[in-house]
């Protein structure tokens, strides 16, 4: 690939508006928007703000919405695009903007204050921890995490709806939920503050969550419709139901 | 108008600045001794460059290979650093480790499991043992979210993408930081009875590199200001196997799990060239033929160790050499293949990370193909002089743990003793920096003055005549490091590249930065090159000073190691506005210990 000139729209601005501003610049080889992002700043605009950091999809920082699709900037390569296209790069829409392509993201690291901890049950006799690996798989699929945020980004219940978000938690803590609750070794029950405070029930299964994320977490087969049975035997379980009225609970 | 006043102002026991694996772990020590701590970090919480740490946690667990032990531990971390470590941090290191490492397990970690159930443990370069606790080659990102769900469950004050710039002081010791909010601009004063520096090394000083935005080396700036001492500042680590092609990912980490699972290091002439590259302080412990090295993984009894995992410093100059020498790839780098070595199943599973970075940013599917890779600065062994037991600096109320801090890894780390290093020292610092916070008493004084001229001085980049980019001189400070006081290096080069920092001093006063104060990239990045070239030039005047070769300083000028730099220290301290070098010896490690060291071979 001989070097070549792009066009890029980027969003510039803060709460109080702004407006998309064009740049022309060349690239190089096996370049991804965030490097084009990158040279923007280094050469024509020093002070366009972006968060990045390790530059290899490990870390979710640079999370965008490229040509209208939410994605990590540092994994979209120039090449997937069609040569002369304009390439968009908006911030991601559901939280507040800062400035340019840096939003408020501080909505979920409130929602992670809420979550139940874990509650392991006592070790072994041996003074061990024993869980097997395939005990262990699916939790530690929820693991691979990286906290971009783009499932929240994406999810309908708080994107299009504000008023949402103090009764939602949003697929990335489902998934954490998720993973806390098929931990082996815990003991602490959650089911109420899923249901209540985390408001499963206003997840409609649209999947839009499970196809961003860039860590191939099967979020809604694997993690959201695990936790909506589990409120389903345990609220709606008539035999339940009946124990619990016979036990005056 | 007094400082509090003026600026948003909080008052703590003990500041943690930095929110990586150390910080973190800093953090909730010091708040469960009970006293007021506040976590500061640059980047939003669970960013750091933890989270980007792959192969593992060194920990003498002998859950794989019941023979391993402490000491065993300890011998390879000192023989790895070529025995410029602080042997007591070695030791504490060594036996505290597998304790922080169930810790971790209790607050939640899943490491990969042995078939009994309990944590998996993988080989990894100078390690005698199969030794690194991991997740797959995302080790790092699960470490970082439990120590970052743990401090958020444990309620820990958490001051996100707020940066640093200075440490106060009352007298000697230690009164406060100052720094500034990315998001506003606006300053923030801490008063705080003691602060834990934990904010990693300075590889962005380099062109290529491992390392994010965040490696600025403010933490080592910061404590040279405030009078401490620095040590091995000239040791940096090159990990050996960075990506090198596309050149937008240049330097990109690729884990040493990679040769640990059964990789090898080959040469365009397809030649596995580490065995020509095996030093004599090596050759007792490593494999000379393919048949012995590829015996090793499965049996430890009867083989000695590939030399594909020699210590880090000993195969980046190897593949230095076999590139300068015309046997590189086309991209000039050398090939690392896990390919022909082990089925595409076993690779997926073991490195998912690596398989998902090369097929997304270099069209290369790790199960297929050979990966190209090539050195990249990756970790300060040098940095912050410290009491081995308790971190402290020798500022009184300064505390350092982690990358910053200087002594455990001597000459050259070991793979997998970074993340254990974090969770054994970060939980140390907070410990001592809580009691120092405990025995203080009476009121904190900051010196308003002080503040002022500082609060000035973070202001001039908007000011500035000149019309120089804060990103042309970084970029410039890069070339500088990369070519000038790189892998290998010369004293002609070195005093090169002190006039060139001299020249990017002057014209960082000539930075004018535009746009205002709201997070604002160019205005952040002119004040992180005030830290990148002061601890550029501490690195550069300790590499001058030693004249030998050891570990992860390696000069053509001295190319052998010598027995009279083997016993010292080199140490910077900043004295009004300039460093002075001197030599220090090193301290002497007891009897028995020396014994480890050599009977263990």
């Amino acid at each position: 690939m001989a070097t070549q000139e792009v066009t890029m729209r980027v969003w510039r601005g803060d709460a109080s508006g702004g407006a998309f501003k064009e740049y022309r610049l060349p690239i190089g080889e096996g370049m991804v928007v965030l490097d084009v992002i990158h040279a923007i700043q280094a050469t024509q605009a020093n002070d366009l703000a972006v968060r990045w950091n390790c530059k290899a999809g490990k870390c979710g920082s640079c999370s965008a919405e490229i040509n209208g699709k939410p994605r990590l900037m540092c994994m979209t390569r120039m090449n997937t695009f069609k040569p002369g296209e304009t390439i968009t790069v908006a911030p991601i829409k559901s939280f507040p903007l800062i400035r340019d392509l840096v939003t408020d993201v501080s909505f979920n690291f409130e929602k992670a204050k809420t979550i139940p901890p874990l509650r392991l049950k006592p070790k072994e006799a041996d003074g061990t921890r024993r869980m097997f690996q395939e005990d262990i798989d699916r939790a530690q699929e929820f693991h691979k995490c990286i906290e971009c945020f783009l499932c929240q980004n994406v999810c309908h219940v708080i994107r299009d709806h504000e008023d949402n978000k103090k009764h939602f938690a949003g697929p990335r803590f489902f998934v954490r939920l998720a993973a806390l609750e098929m931990h082996p070794l815990d003991t602490n029950d959650r089911k109420q503050f899923i249901k209540e405070k985390a408001g499963l029930g206003f997840c409609n299964i649209t999947k839009c969550c499970t196809e961003v994320c860039p860590e191939n977490i099967h979020i809604t087969d694997n993690s959201i419709i695990p936790l909506k049975e589990r409120l389903v035997d345990e609220f709606y379980d008539p035999l339940a139901w009946l124990f619990r009225k016979i036990g005056g609970k | 108008m007094a400082a509090e006043g003026k600026y948003e102002t909080h008052e703590y026991d003990v500041i943690v600045i930095g929110a990586g694996g150390a910080g973190l772990r800093a953090a909730i020590e010091a708040s469960a001794q009970g006293v007021k701590t506040a976590l500061v970090c640059k980047s939003l919480l669970g960013k750091a460059h933890t989270v980007m740490a792959e192969g593992g946690i060194a920990a003498a667990l002998g859950n794989v290979y019941p023979e391993d032990n402490w000491k065993v531990h300890f011998r390879d971390t000192m023989r790895g650093g070529k025995m410029l470590n602080n042997w007591r941090m070695a030791q504490i290191h060594a036996q505290e480790a597998p304790e922080r490492v169930l810790e971790l397990e209790e607050w939640g970690a899943l490491f990969d499991r042995t078939k009994d159930g309990l944590i998996l443990q993988r080989d990894f370069g100078g390690h005698r043992y199969a030794r690194l606790a991991h997740v797959g080659d995302r080790t790092g990102l699960e470490m970082i979210r439990t120590l970052q769900q743990h401090a958020v469950h444990k309620g820990i004050d958490v001051y996100m993408e707020c940066n640093v710039q200075r440490l106060l002081k009352d007298g000697e010791r230690i009164s406060g930081a100052f720094g500034y909010w990315r998001e506003s601009g606006k300053f923030v004063l801490f008063k705080c009875k003691a602060v834990v520096l934990a904010t990693g090394g300075g590889g962005k000083a380099w062109k290529i590199t491992s390392n994010s935005w965040e490696y600025t080396g403010d933490g080592i700036a910061m404590a040279l200001d405030a009078g401490a001492d620095l040590i091995d500042i000239e040791m940096i680590q090159f990990h050996p196997t960075g990506m090198v092609w596309p050149p937008s990912v240049r330097g990109i980490l690729v884990t040493e799990g990679v040769r640990g699972d059964g990789g090898t290091l080959t040469n365009s002439l397809g030649k596995r060239f580490m065995f020509d590259y095996i030093p004599d302080f090596f050759k007792a412990e490593t494999a000379e033929s393919e048949k012995e090295a590829d015996g090793w993984y499965e049996d430890k009894k009867n083989n000695r160790r590939t030399p594909d995992l020699l210590p880090r410093d000993e195969v980046a100059r190897a593949i230095n050499a076999e590139v300068k020498a015309g046997r590189g790839t086309s991209h000039g780098g050398v090939f690392l293949d896990i390919a022909s070595r082990r089925p595409a199943e076993y690779i997926k599973r073991r490195l998912p990370s690596m398989y998902h970075q090369f097929k997304e940013l270099a069209d290369v599917d790790i199960t297929k193909e050979p990966m190209e890779v090539g050195p990249t600065c990756h970790y300060f062994m040098g940095g912050v002089r410290v009491d081995a037991d308790t971190t402290a600096a020798t500022v009184p109320g300064l505390f350092a743990a982690g990358e910053v801090a200087a002594g455990l890894h001597g000459a050259n780390r070991l793979g997998g003793n970074s993340l254990s290093d974090l969770v054994v020292f970060g939980r140390r610092a907070g410990l001592y920096a809580a009691e120092h916070a405990k025995a203080l008493k009476g009121p904190l004084a900051v010196d308003a003055g002080q503040i002022e001229a500082i609060a000035q001085e973070l202001l001039a980049p908007f000011n500035g005549k000149g019309g120089e980019n804060p990103y042309t001189i970084h970029a410039d400070l890069q070339d500088c490091m990369q070519n000038l006081v790189g892998i290998i290096r010369t004293e002609t080069e070195l005093k090169e590249a002190l006039d060139k920092l001299a020249a990017f001093k002057q014209r960082l006063t000539k930075v004018n930065i535009e746009g205002n104060r709201q997070y604002n990239p160019g205005w952040h990045l002119a004040l992180d090159l005030r830290s990148m070239l002061e601890v550029s030039e501490a690195a550069t005047l300790a590499a001058i000073e030693r004249k030998e070769s050891r570990g992860g300083h390696t000069r053509d000028d001295y190319p052998k190691t010598d027995a009279k730099f083997a016993k010292v220290n080199v140490v910077v301290k900043k004295r009004k506005d300039d460093l002075h070098i001197s030599q220090e010896p090193l301290p002497e490690m007891p009897e028995e210990l020396k014994k480890i060291v050599e009977e263990q071979k």
